[in-house]
């Protein structure tokens, strides 16, 4: 298998890895997480009203934890789908980089560990922790996952070298395959309407929720503790407005990004259309099903707050029906690598 | 490669360097740093409260409330700028599909090239100065040159004609 094609098979099965992780996460640790955290944070204030410091204090080593639980798995889901955004960015390269084939190859099965053993040591951060390490700080985990962020930054040096011997090399100019198929202008198109309309929902909150959402924090949790000083039941009802707040922001936050990366992943995606190997009634099924997906999964998870579950079931749903678009692209880029080794086969 | 393709292209390399330079230096001058003070403060604020020292609780709280303005444009600075030039990357690797003429796509790219700067710039310089007029308004100026942008950009994707 060349390296452009180990590039997108790995980048297309990291995102869709990244991306399930995410799904996972989302159904069965995300909101249990925060209603812990939820009532940390009350058992802190029902210390401060019991003139207990050193409770306050355990109550915060529990709101870390749990933090760095959150955190951590959320890294995990965007690391992982960040490394394969980055592996099919690479794969458009290949054709640009002046190295040898097997050099080429080496790079890409280094970049493609990388892109796999990161998101594992980050997982793994929360459940190792500190662990038979040699260090005060720094456990076995963080030290996985910064080897493989360093094996990352190898390959992308080698990549940039390669890519700066093929403008020495005299040819200096980069044109990708023009072909102008119907899935690669939807893909083009949609995705870069699903950017656009992240960045509008992006300013829009900037502009009218960003601050009003800072000084609202600052004034609930100042509640809280005045009623917690005053040993009044109101306290209760101040830690349960800042899970709101805070629930408020992770949403609209979520929104954002997820549909500006839905968008660059349909234009990254617009260019391995050339390498997906399937019939074209076939390709567009799986365009369409990405792009509704990618539509779906971040105007319900900003509904999550007015509709309650039955948002967050159909959020998931968008988040699958990416997965399974993603799969069938999969499966037709591994019918062309079949495809051309077969082809290759024959001729030897 | 044509100027359009080569401003968003080069631009964005360019961009994306110095972001990561900027999440670089951020990581390990400034980022522990200040989530040990942020956290540090509202476990301060709940503790002196228990302790019924009202003032310094308030005034650690304040302190929470400032260093957590300041950590979210920071790692929004970060998160943008580098986003904005993987988008430029990939819309200059297609840029030749947008169907308008050549000047109107420099002018586009230039536009981008100028939000994209412009609008990280404009919420950084928010934490040098909590609610200066300038910051805000060279971040509004930025995010809508990128917005018109890519709207303008989307329709001439949709007005290419597909091959039969």
């Amino acid at each position: 298998m060349s390296a452009q094609r180990l590039l997108v098979f790995g980048g297309i099965a990291l995102i869709a890895g990244g991306m399930l992780f995410g799904d996972i996460f989302a159904v069965f640790v995300l909101h249990q997480n925060g209603g812990q955290t939820g009532a940390a944070l009350l058992a802190a204030t029902e210390a401060v009203a019991a003139q207990n410091p050193a409770a306050v204090k355990d109550a915060f080593t529990r709101i870390g934890g749990l933090l760095e639980d959150r955190g951590t798995k959320v890294d995990t889901h965007v690391h992982m789908t960040d490394a394969g955004y980055l592996a099919l960015l690479l794969a458009l390269a290949q054709p640009y980089i002046g190295l040898s084939a097997a050099r080429k190859k080496l790079l890409a099965k280094l970049f493609l560990l990388g892109g796999v053993l990161l998101p594992i040591g980050i997982f793994l951060i929360h459940y190792v922790g500190l662990a038979y390490s040699p260090f005060s700080v720094i456990g076995w985990a963080s030290i996985l996952a910064d080897s493989a962020g360093a094996l990352l930054i190898v390959a992308l040096v080698g990549e940039v070298w390669g890519l700066l011997n093929y403008f020495r090399s005299g040819k200096g100019s980069i044109e990708l395959p023009q072909d102008r198929t119907w899935e690669r202008r939807i893909l083009l198109s949609g995705g870069t309407m699903l950017v656009l309309l992240g960045f509008l929902d992006g300013a829009w909150y900037a502009g009218m929720n960003l601050y009003g959402q800072e000084a609202r924090e600052r004034k609930i949790l100042g509640d809280v503790l005045d009623a917690a000083v005053a040993s009044s039941p109101a306290a209760a009802q101040s830690v349960n407005d800042y899970g709101m707040l805070v629930a408020e922001k992770a949403v609209e936050t979520a929104a954002h990004s997820h549909i500006i990366e839905f968008g660059l992943l349909a234009m990254l995606l617009s260019f391995i259309q050339p390498y997906v190997l399937l019939r074209d009634v076939w390709k567009r099924r799986w365009v369409v099903l990405l792009l509704a997906g990618s539509l779906i999964l971040p105007i319900f998870v900003f509904l999550e707050l007015k509709l309650g579950l039955v948002a967050g079931g159909i959020a998931d749903l968008g988040g699958l029906m990416v997965i399974v678009a993603l799969i069938g692209m999969l499966v037709g880029v591994l019918r062309y690598s079949g495809s051309i080794d077969a082809q290759a086969g024959g001729l030897s | 490669m044509n100027r359009a393709r080569k401003v968003l292209v080069f631009g964005g390399l360019a961009l994306a360097a110095f972001g990561m330079l900027y999440g670089l230096y951020y990581a390990v001058f400034v980022e522990h740093q200040m989530l040990d003070h942020m956290g540090g403060s509202l476990a301060t604020a709940f503790l002196r409260a228990a302790e019924r020292q009202i003032p310094e609780s308030r005034m650690a709280l304040d302190a929470y409330a400032l260093t957590k303005y300041d950590y979210v444009r920071q790692v929004d600075v970060h998160s943008h700028w580098i986003g904005l030039a993987m988008l430029m990357i990939v819309l200059g690797a297609a840029f030749d599909r947008v169907a308008f003429s050549e000047r109107p796509k420099l002018r586009i790219a230039w536009a981008l090239l100028a939000g994209s700067v412009l609008f990280p710039l404009g919420v950084i310089l928010q934490t040098a100065s909590h609610g200066s007029m300038f910051a805000s308004a060279l971040a509004i100026v930025g995010s809508a040159l990128v917005t018109c942008a890519l709207a303008v950009i989307a329709f001439g994707f949709m007005r290419e004609k597909t091959a039969s």
